[in-house]
């Protein structure tokens, strides 16, 4: 009972927004007092703010500010210790929600990849849809071929992770998480393990999600990509979102001096 | 010329003793069948033994691991804690010992069944060990990234972690199951006639000590042998299989 209940009231939030998003009333992620404490430290002191369908959202900021935690609660995987996140309508910080099927929906990179390196990379893209979505093998081996032939790498399909550079395994990463048919995409400093050389091949691939509408957040301290793509950027500091605009602004013309002092240093 | 007949007498007389040794001890009275029997016996204790060890090392890895990981199912990793201390605490033969004369003193039951369940319960608590060693081995981003496609704690587990796990901790479970062949030599203390009691009830028939005993340390060394090739084998194609 509880289960059919659940799976109704997703279809009617996912009917909802997408009318919503039509008007573009409702933002697809809204976050709200969000904190988070490891032990006695607070990491994040209150964050508040709204993502719309298609939003490209930069977060950038000093390390240890906490942007990554920030990042990593929005699919609890920090659990928040305050506040709350909403996720197409529904308080994903909530107990008793189903946090696995929301998690589906939220497609994640990470720093170091984390391909599963027992599996072959055609393995690695179609496990998820296949296990999680009911796909047969052929249906998430054609949506993974697809998807391949896009970021170019169609011809490794059937190679082992250990076998690819940095950057052709974060391509994989990301088009692991494409195959979930996500509906945002969290980056979480994707590029930051990479040789320089191949961050470019990485930086094009999401590139091309922010040129279709995906919606994005991407926490990253490739400043110039920032001022390139996205919608809005964030500067997180000490747990706080100290400022947030649009990047012209954002990189020209920054009012805290925190930001200022800070842009002097990376740019 | 003396001195060299003298020598040559002597080995003469030591093959033929060896041949009288080896007509006593395995030929006469059908002997030899308590060696065949005794090592099916063993055998077979082995390989039930390896199968309830691999179960309950198993759930008590997981069930550690889970805790060590998520602070979750406190109690049950206390049980788990209690039967790892017991049983490593404490030796074989006194486990197998307290099993048949104490658990199962007053029911007549298969002396084979009582060897599987010591033995199996003993092996249980080290494989349990290795195989913690190994899930808490495996990074933790590949605990996220599983989790973060969608998959349960259950599933992430059992797709990505455990496999992962498995391969690396391979050499020391095999070596778990060759210590447990030969950890089963005692099971002759419940008077179960494994190939160790074998090979003794054969000298105490014959007073020759050498010839039996020989036999039986042999034989283990051939199956211990046979396991070590077979295990490196599964290590290679395993290993392959990344490359």
């Amino acid at each position: 009972m509880n289960v059919d209940e659940k799976v109704i009231l997703t279809e009617e939030n996912i009917v909802k927004t997408e009318k919503e998003t039509q008007s573009d009333a409702q933002p697809l992620i809204s976050v709200r007092g969000l904190k988070k404490s490891f032990d006695n430290i607070d990491v994040l002191k209150g964050i508040d703010i709204d993502i719309h369908q298609g939003e490209v959202v930069f977060v950038v900021g000093p390390s240890g500010s906490g942007k990554s935690t920030f990042l990593r609660c929005l699919n609890r995987l920090e659990e928040p210790t305050g506040g709350v996140i909403l996720f197409e309508g529904e308080d994903i910080t909530d107990k008793r929600t189903n946090i696995n099927l929301h998690r589906q929906k939220m497609g994640m990179v990470f720093q170091q990849f984390n391909l599963f390196p027992h599996m072959t990379i055609l393995k690695n893209l179609t496990i998820g849809s296949m296990k999680l979505q009911g796909k047969s093998f052929e249906e998430a081996k054609s949506e993974a071929m697809r998807l391949l032939e896009r970021v170019g790498l169609a011809d490794r399909a059937n190679a082992y992770p250990n076998q690819l550079s940095g950057g052709q395994k974060q391509r994989i990463a990301i088009v692991r998480a494409l195959c979930m048919k996500p509906d945002v995409m969290l980056f979480d400093e994707p590029t930051s393990a990479l040789d320089p050389e191949m961050v470019g091949e990485v930086l094009s691939v999401m590139r091309e999600l922010a040129e279709e509408k995906m919606t994005m957040v991407v926490v990253t301290h490739e400043m110039a990509f920032a001022k390139e793509v996205a919608s809005r950027v964030l500067f997180i500091d000490e747990g706080k979102i100290l400022e947030e605009a649009e990047p012209v602004t954002f990189f020209e013309n920054p009012k805290s001096e925190r930001l200022k002092s800070f842009l002097a240093k990376v740019l | 010329m003396n001195f060299i007949t003298d020598v040559c007498g002597e080995i003469m007389m030591f093959f033929q003793n060896i041949g009288q040794e080896f007509y006593l001890n395995f030929i006469k009275d059908n002997r030899w069948e308590y060696i065949a029997k005794g090592l099916g016996v063993t055998l077979e204790v082995t390989f039930f033994a390896v199968l309830v060890g691999v179960f309950l090392g198993f759930i008590v890895a997981i069930i550690r691991s889970t805790y060590d990981k998520t602070g979750q199912l406190k109690g049950l990793n206390f049980l788990c804690n209690v039967y790892l201390t017991v049983i490593r605490g404490t030796p074989v033969v006194v486990q197998l010992l307290i099993i048949y004369f104490v658990i199962f003193g007053s029911v007549r039951i298969d002396k084979v069944v009582v060897a599987v369940i010591a033995f199996g319960i003993n092996s249980g608590a080290y494989v349990a060990e290795i195989v913690r060693g190994g899930i808490m081995s495996i990074d933790q981003g590949q605990f996220e990234a599983g989790r973060s496609l969608g998959f349960d704690y259950i599933q992430t587990m059992i797709y990505i972690i455990l496999p992962q796990a498995l391969k690396n901790v391979l050499p020391a479970l095999g070596n778990e199951f060759i210590v447990l062949l030969k950890e089963t030599s005692v099971a002759g203390y419940i008077a179960l006639q494994d190939l160790t009691k074998a090979g003794d009830i054969i000298r105490s028939e014959t007073y020759s000590p050498m010839m039996p005993l020989l036999a039986v340390a042999v034989i283990y060394l051939t199956f211990v042998m046979m396991l070590s090739f077979l295990i490196k084998q599964l290590e290679r194609r395993l290993r392959n299989s990344e490359r």
